[in-house]
């Protein structure tokens, strides 16, 4: 396939290209790739709402993105990495991170993984093989490659699925990492959802190319376009291309085509930079209501269950917040613990140093998550 | 004369000196169509036009390499790094290029080059959002490293480094943007690097920060004279050149020191500062100097406020030290 040409195999209207599937496929696996599609949006819109209310502090929404989050981490296999970023809590969910670990994290409680060390949507979670997000763009592509290459060279029969915006692609990384990549033939596969945005800038300010799939070709290995709203899209293409990395077959870097429909973060305002034409014509485009239009015209998915599923999830995410919201902060003794396999002389001095000043009240203890007005 | 916060009057002074200088230029992330992620450009792109007020791609080395070349081919960039803790990318831009190329050309060429970013924490940000990593940057020499903490200063010390013949790293703590007002002229004016400013004249102890951490000292400063200590508050404005002559004469009247900055403590600029007191002054020290800093770990998110050093642990190191 052309690196210019897109994949599609279901249609905004819900009708499909064909009416085979893969064999792995079956209603019930579908219709729970629709249900987690459900629940991330609503869990979006929940947090959106209290970042509002000053429950927690930021947030990062992927409503518009369901297909390519679930879709993709929907291929992945066991053994196989992945490293996403700030967008992917659909991702991480899908992969199996618990509702209730992503509401943790969104307060950085003390139960949360993470301990509360960094903003919301910041997950990790060593036993998914999920790697700890960081906030700076790219910087996770080279790191996706060199786990690959340690997958080859320690022989595995996995790969490493790599996340990243098309933003990111402009960034030296993106080059360092698709360059080892190619060099290495390493097992890894990036994932760029091109949701058409970073931030305020539109995807014509990062790059001079016809296609962001298309500099796979310099690097020597395959890219290519998949419509990324379209769920069976984006799973068979990043399936096939994981086997294929499994299989020795080498790096592909794949570009789904979709849109943030929300704001890039609670810190943004979309209508500032954006038309709402823009919106309006990908909002046609949804792919959850792609998704259960076809699922519906299968015979999969009904009314009753449409409305079971939406009744579920969102209970599931109220009760992931209100257990989260009630756990206290983590310790202060937590702040000097990490840095080091063991904590240095002069971090138990500094430790020593915070606790004597609580005890003292010159500091006041954080006993809550923070609040925020 | 207008009221401004800290934004307004950077926003000024860009308006000032990209009308007065055509050779200026203002680009970065978001900088253009948006105006900045904390609208420090807005306006800018259309008073000025595309082609002096523009979006780049998000590539950090990118912006600070470009701006280079376009220095040293007579423009006068002003480059937005978006967060302070996204210019390391660009650090090997910054050390190794900008701030060597005067010399390693023997004196032949120079980028006159301001970097300008939001820097610092206290908005619980976490560890990509908090950090103050001025020191990295004022152990190179060739660049000016400057920190305004009020909004008069700000306009004043833009102008000062759009007008440098030298590169300069120009910080602005964004925790200040929209809290800090004062009373900022519209017209350009300047204020010299290397000038310090006494915020309050006192006898007892030397009390140095700079940033966000003045207007905690100030606070504290206010509390220690409610019980009869009188401290002189220095904020050196610029780290990178610094007025050595105004803290070392602080000292010798009153013989305390106590530095403040929100930046962790091992290898800090408040190191630079103890170092110089300790070589210039000691014979004039009557307690020993003190560093109420950042802990030496990630600036944590929930944790945050442990991080930060406030009020009143100031005081309580203020006291200490006029105790010894
Ligand atoms: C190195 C770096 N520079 C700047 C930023 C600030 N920033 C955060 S998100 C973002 C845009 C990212 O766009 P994209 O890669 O398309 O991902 P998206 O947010 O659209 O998912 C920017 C500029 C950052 N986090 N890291
Ligand atoms: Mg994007």
């Amino acid at each position: 396939m052309a690196a210019t040409e897109v994949l599609q195999l279901l249609a905004p209207d819900g009708s499909a290209a064909s009416e085979e599937l893969p064999a792995e496929l079956d209603p019930q696996r579908l219709v729970g790739w629709y249900r987690n599609m459900v629940l991330l949006r609503s869990f979006d819109r929940r947090a959106l709402n209290l970042q509002r209310q000053g429950r927690i502090y930021f947030y990062a929404p992927a409503s518009g993105q369901e297909a390519a989050q679930i879709g993709s981490a929907a291929a992945l296999q066991d053994g196989d990495w992945m490293f996403p970023t700030y967008r992917e809590a659909g991702a991480c969910y899908q992969r199996g991170l618990s509702l209730q670990a992503l509401a943790d994290q969104l307060f950085g409680n003390a139960r949360d993984l993470t301990k509360g060390r960094q903003m919301p949507n910041h997950f990790a979670c060593a036993a998914l093989r999920i790697v700890s997000i960081s906030s700076p763009i790219a910087t996770q592509i080279p790191q996706a490659a060199g786990c690959a290459i340690a997958q080859k060279i320690k022989r595995e029969r996995a790969a490493t699925l790599c996340y990243f915006g098309d933003g990111a692609t402009s960034e030296g990384d993106f080059h360092a990492g698709m360059n080892f990549a190619g060099v290495f033939r390493a097992p890894c596969v990036f994932f760029c959802q091109n949701n058409q945005w970073a931030i305020t800038v539109p995807v014509s300010r990062q790059t001079g190319s016809e296609s962001i799939a298309i500099k796979a070709k310099a690097y020597g290995f395959e890219g290519y376009r998949v419509d990324g709203n379209d769920i069976l899209a984006v799973y068979t293409s990043v399936k096939q291309a994981l086997d294929k990395a499994r299989a020795g077959g080498g790096p592909t870097l794949i570009e789904a085509l979709t849109y943030r429909m929300g704001p890039h973060s609670t810190s943004d305002d979309p209508r500032r930079y954006r038309s709402e034409s823009e919106v309006a014509e990908w909002e046609r485009r949804d792919p959850i209501v792609r998704f259960e239009r076809w699922l519906r015209s299968r015979g999969w998915l009904d009314d009753a269950t449409v409305a079971a599923i939406e009744r579920e999830t969102a209970a599931e995410v109220e009760q992931a917040i209100r257990s989260a919201e009630a756990v206290d902060a983590p310790p202060p003794q937590s702040l000097f613990e990490d840095l080091y396999a063991e904590p240095t002389p002069r971090l138990r001095e500094q430790q020593r140093e915070l606790l004597g000043l609580i005890e003292r009240g010159v500091v006041e203890r954080i006993t809550r998550t923070p609040l925020f007005g | 004369m207008p009221v401004m916060n800290y934004i307004q009057a950077l926003n000024s002074a860009l308006h000032n000196e990209m009308e007065r200088d055509p050779r200026v230029v203002v680009f970065g992330e978001d900088v253009g169509r948006a105006g900045g992620v904390f609208r420090v450009t807005d306006g800018l792109q259309s008073r000025f036009g595309e082609e002096r007020c523009f979006d780049t791609p998000l590539c950090e080395q990118g912006i600070v390499g470009a701006a280079i070349g376009m220095a040293l081919n007579g423009l006068k960039p002003v480059a937005e790094i978006q967060f302070m803790d996204y210019i390391l990318p660009a650090y090997d831009q910054i050390a190794n290029e900008l701030a060597t190329i005067r010399y390693r050309s023997g004196g032949q060429f120079s980028a006159p080059v301001v970097v300008r970013t939001p820097a610092c924490g206290g908005i619980h940000g976490g560890h990509y959002h908090s950090q103050s990593t001025e020191s990295i940057f004022t152990h190179v020499p060739g660049i000016h490293v400057v920190m305004p903490s009020d909004p008069y200063d700000a306009k004043g010390l833009l102008i000062q480094a759009i007008r440098s013949e030298d590169p300069v790293l120009f910080l602005e703590p964004k925790k200040l943007y929209r809290s800090a007002r004062a009373e900022v002229p519209e017209e350009p004016y300047t204020i010299p690097f290397g000038q310090a400013k006494v915020l309050r004249e006192g006898t007892d102890c030397t009390v140095v920060a700079w940033g966000v951490m003045v207007h905690v000292c100030k606070e504290a400063v206010e509390q220690a004279a409610r019980k009869g200590i009188e401290c002189e508050l220095i904020d050196p404005r610029t780290l990178a050149p610094l007025d050595e002559e105004a803290i070392l004469e602080s000292v010798r009247k009153t013989g305390r020191l106590v530095i403040v900055h929100e930046a962790r403590r091992n290898t800090g600029f408040g190191a630079e500062i103890a170092a110089l007191v300790a070589e210039k002054a000691i014979l004039h020290l009557e307690a020993p100097i003190r560093r109420v800093t950042g802990f030496d770990v990630h600036c944590p998110f929930t944790l945050d406020p442990y991080f930060l050093p406030d009020a009143p642990r100031v005081l309580l190191a203020i006291e200490e030290t006029v105790g010894f």
